[in-house]
This record gives structure tokens, sequence and C-alpha cells, in this order.
């Protein structure tokens, strides 16, 4: 393996260079340094960059969804309070309708029973207004006829019947204006 | 355990002599397929290709191909591939960039801060990793024109930014400092910001790196002998060696990793200290 062999391996310095080592590590470090600047640092630095903007993207699209659903929160609340409040109005509305209505009714159904009530007054002034008519003639007959009966005498001619009723008449006009008197 | 293999075979003539320990010729590992030798700075070296070079280059291969698959899909949720490149571009871009360098600056150095990291990383698990287990910064020179780059770049923002008195006032002259003990204290503070950091930073690295691949060879050669050589009632030492092996491997890499994030650390701290407006 050792073609050739060192005479002095004892007296070997390790503190002296070997010249050739000097050049062909400062040319290899400065080709890696080349290579890495030109193709590799770029790279990562992209992709940190890329990905920093990614998240501070993402942190601004949150906080602008979350703006836009506090603000469709706030709306859909405000919609819900109009919503109640128009609710209550409606309500308040219905109730004095309601007691107009019930107002009106009973007026209308007291001015209807009054009209009723007038009605069958008329009508029974004038099924009274008749029934003293018809009694009158009525009566009148019995009376001839009861008379006639107690008196025992033919009262059918004319002129004698008239002339006892007209007596009769005239006393009972005679009672009557007595008992008036009397009154 | 290529390492153990050479040293058996370098040792085994000598075995009559005694334990051989393990020394800095070991990390000087012969060129593939034969080479030359040459002079340089009164030491003997092998011109041609040897191991830990083709390591560089393959950690450097590994790395880019690596975080180039990972980075390339680009999906918003990433896939395991892609999140581990992603952790791994993470942590030196915020750990180690920006948070020291600060968000103004930062994006500049990015590219080399991770790189750096990565390339350190990898070529120090090849201390561990099997079949390699030779850690390619064990190798001086392959870190100090590393430490070298740093300095240049760190000095070079701070001149730029500052202009190069304002610079090396800023480096040199501590504040709210007055009088003579400025006499004192220039001189150091040029010293440590100047001149000793790229050294330390080169040092700190390779140091660990051979020191810790010596231990682990020391543990590997020193059971083995313990068990072949040993008497008998030495030889249960040997297997406890072996098994302080495996310890010490678990250590080194924490030490491999904290020694590539020391190493990228400092150097975002002196970028950062020298893009500081007046401390």
């Amino acid at each position: 393996m050792n073609s050739i062999t060192l005479a002095a391996g004892e007296e070997l310095n390790p503190l002296i260079p070997h010249p050739v080592e000097i050049v062909l590590s400062l040319v290899v470090f400065a080709l890696l340094y080349l290579a890495v600047k030109k193709w590799v640092v770029p790279n990562f630095e992209k992709t940190f960059a890329e990905r920093t903007q990614a998240i501070e993207g993402g942190l601004a699209a949150a906080e602008t969804k979350q703006a836009e659903a506090d603000a469709k929160l706030a709306e859909l609340n405000q919609q819900l309070s109009d919503a109640r409040h128009e609710a209550a109005r409606i309500r308040e509305e219905a109730r004095e309708q309601g007691a107009t209505i019930v107002a009106e009714m009973r007026q209308q159904a007291q001015s209807e029973a009054a009209r009723i009530v007038e009605h069958a007054h008329t009508q029974i002034e004038a099924e009274r207004q008749q029934a003293v008519t018809s009694l009158r003639a009525e009566v009148g007959a019995l009376a001839t006829s009861l008379a006639g009966r107690i008196v025992g005498e033919s009262l059918d001619d004319e002129a004698r019947q008239s002339r006892v009723v007209d007596r009769f008449l005239a006393d009972l006009e005679s009672q009557q204006a007595t008992g008036n008197g009397a009154h | 355990m290529s390492f153990a293999l050479n040293r058996l075979g370098a040792v085994a003539p000598t075995a009559e002599e005694g334990f051989t320990p393990p020394g800095p010729g070991d990390f000087d590992l012969p060129p593939i397929g034969g080479g030359s030798t040459f002079e340089f700075m009164g030491q003997t070296m092998y011109l041609g290709v040897t191991k830990p070079m083709l390591q560089l280059v393959l950690a450097a291969a590994v790395v880019f191909w690596f975080f180039y698959a990972a980075a390339k899909k680009r999906s918003m949720v990433p896939g395991k591939l892609q999140y581990v490149g992603e952790v791994g571009y993470g942590f030196t871009r915020n750990s180690i960039g920006r948070d020291i360098i600060g968000s103004r600056d930062f994006m500049r150095f990015v590219p080399y801060l991770f790189a750096l990291f990565f390339f350190i990383l990898l070529n120090n698990f090849f201390g561990s990793i099997p079949f390699i287990q030779f850690p390619s910064f064990s190798r001086s020179g392959m870190v100090y024109s590393l430490a070298i780059l740093s300095w240049i770049i760190y000095n070079a923002v701070g001149i730029k930014k500052h202009g190069f008195g304002g610079y090396f006032r800023l480096q040199s002259v501590p504040s709210g400092i007055k009088g003579p003990m400025l006499l004192l204290l220039v001189p150091l503070e040029f010293m440590s910001n100047i001149l000793v950091r790229p050294v330390t930073l080169a040092l700190r690295l390779f140091a660990n790196m051979l020191a810790g691949h010596l231990l682990l060879i020391l543990f590997a050669l020193g059971g083995e002998y313990l068990l072949l050589h040993g008497a008998a009632l030495v030889k249960p030492v040997g297997i406890l060696a072996w098994l302080l092996f495996i310890a010490i491997s678990f250590l080194e890499l924490l030490i491999q990793f904290l020694q590539a994030y020391v190493f990228v650390l400092l150097n975002a701290m002196y970028i950062s200290g020298a893009l500081a407006d007046e401390h």
C-alpha cells in the first residue's frame, strides 16, 4: 500500500499545512457556496415567503369572514326586532279594531232592539184598537140579544131595535158620565 | 477502522519492540494510487490525491445534492425530505444568522453561513461514519483556508461599512475608556479582534478534530494490542478499552457537531461585530 514512505514520521508537525489542501478546501467551499447561493437558498426563501403569505392571507380571509358574519348577525337581529315591533303593532291594531267592532255591534243591537220594541208597541196598540172596535160591535150584538131574551119581546123590528139600542147606549153614556163625574 | 488496519500493517513487524502509540504521522495519509513527495516549510509532503481531499469534495457534493433536492419541491406542506432540509436551513438562517447578525443585514450572509455549517458538519461526521472514519479537518491546511476566508469576510464587511479608519477604531478602541488606559487596551483589542481571531478559529476546529480522532485511534489500537500481545491478566483491560472506544465515539459525535456550530457561530458573531454601530 505504501509505495513511498516518509522518512521523518515522528518529526511531522501537524500545524504545518499542506499547500494543496489549503487551495483545495478554498475552491471546494467556494463552489459549494456559489451553488448553494444560486440553487438552494432562493428556493428555501421563496418557500418561506410563500408560506408566510399563505398564512397571512388565510388570517386576513378569516378576519373578513368574521366581519361579514358579524354584520349578518347584526342585520338578522335588527330584522328580528323589527318583526317583533311589527307584530306588536299589528296586535295592538287588531285589539283596537276588535273593540271598535264590538262597540258598533252593541250599538247596532241596541237600536235594533229599540226598533223591535217600538214596532211591537205599535202593533199591540193597533191590535188593541181593533179588539176594542170589534168588541164594541160584538158586545152590542150580545147585549141586544141578551136584552131581547130578557125583555121577551122581539126586537127584530128594525125601528124598534135601533130605538132600544140607542136608548141603551144613551143610558150607558149617562152612566159613564155620572161615573166619570163621581171620579 | 481503515486507520487501525493501516496502523496494524505498520505496527505488526515491530510488535516485539512494544506498543507504538499513534501520532501525527497517522494523519498524513499517503496518496491513493501512489505519488511523489515534495518539501514544504521543512516538511516532506505527499503529492497526490489523498483520502481527506476526496472527502472534502464528497462532502460538498452531498451537502449540495441533499439541500438542492429538499428545496426543489417548494411545497407549502413539506414532505419528509423537504422538512429536514427546511429545519437545517432554518437553523443556520434563524438561530445563527438572524439572531446574531440581526434582521437588517443577515440575509446577505445566510448562504455563506449555511454552506459553511453543513460543509464543516459533514466533514466532521466523516470522522465517525463507518468506512470513512477520518475527519477531514484534522488536516490543518483545510481549516486554515476556511479561517482565512472568514477573516477576510468579516474584515471586508467592516471596512466596507465603516471605512478603513472607522473600522479599525471600532475594533480596537473600546468605548467609554479615556486617557492612558487606551495605550494598554488598544493594542490588546487590536490583537484579539484582528490578529488572534483567525488563529483561534482555525486551531479550535483543527485541534479538536485531530485530538478526538487520535484518542479514538489510541483506544482502538491500545485495546487491540492489549488483547493480542498483553499478558493474560491485562487482556480484559483491552475489552474495557474497546468499550471506552464506543463511549468516546458518541462523545466525538457531539464534539463534531459542536465544533461545526461554534465555528459558524463565531463567524456570525465576528460579522455582527464588524457591522455593529459604535458600541
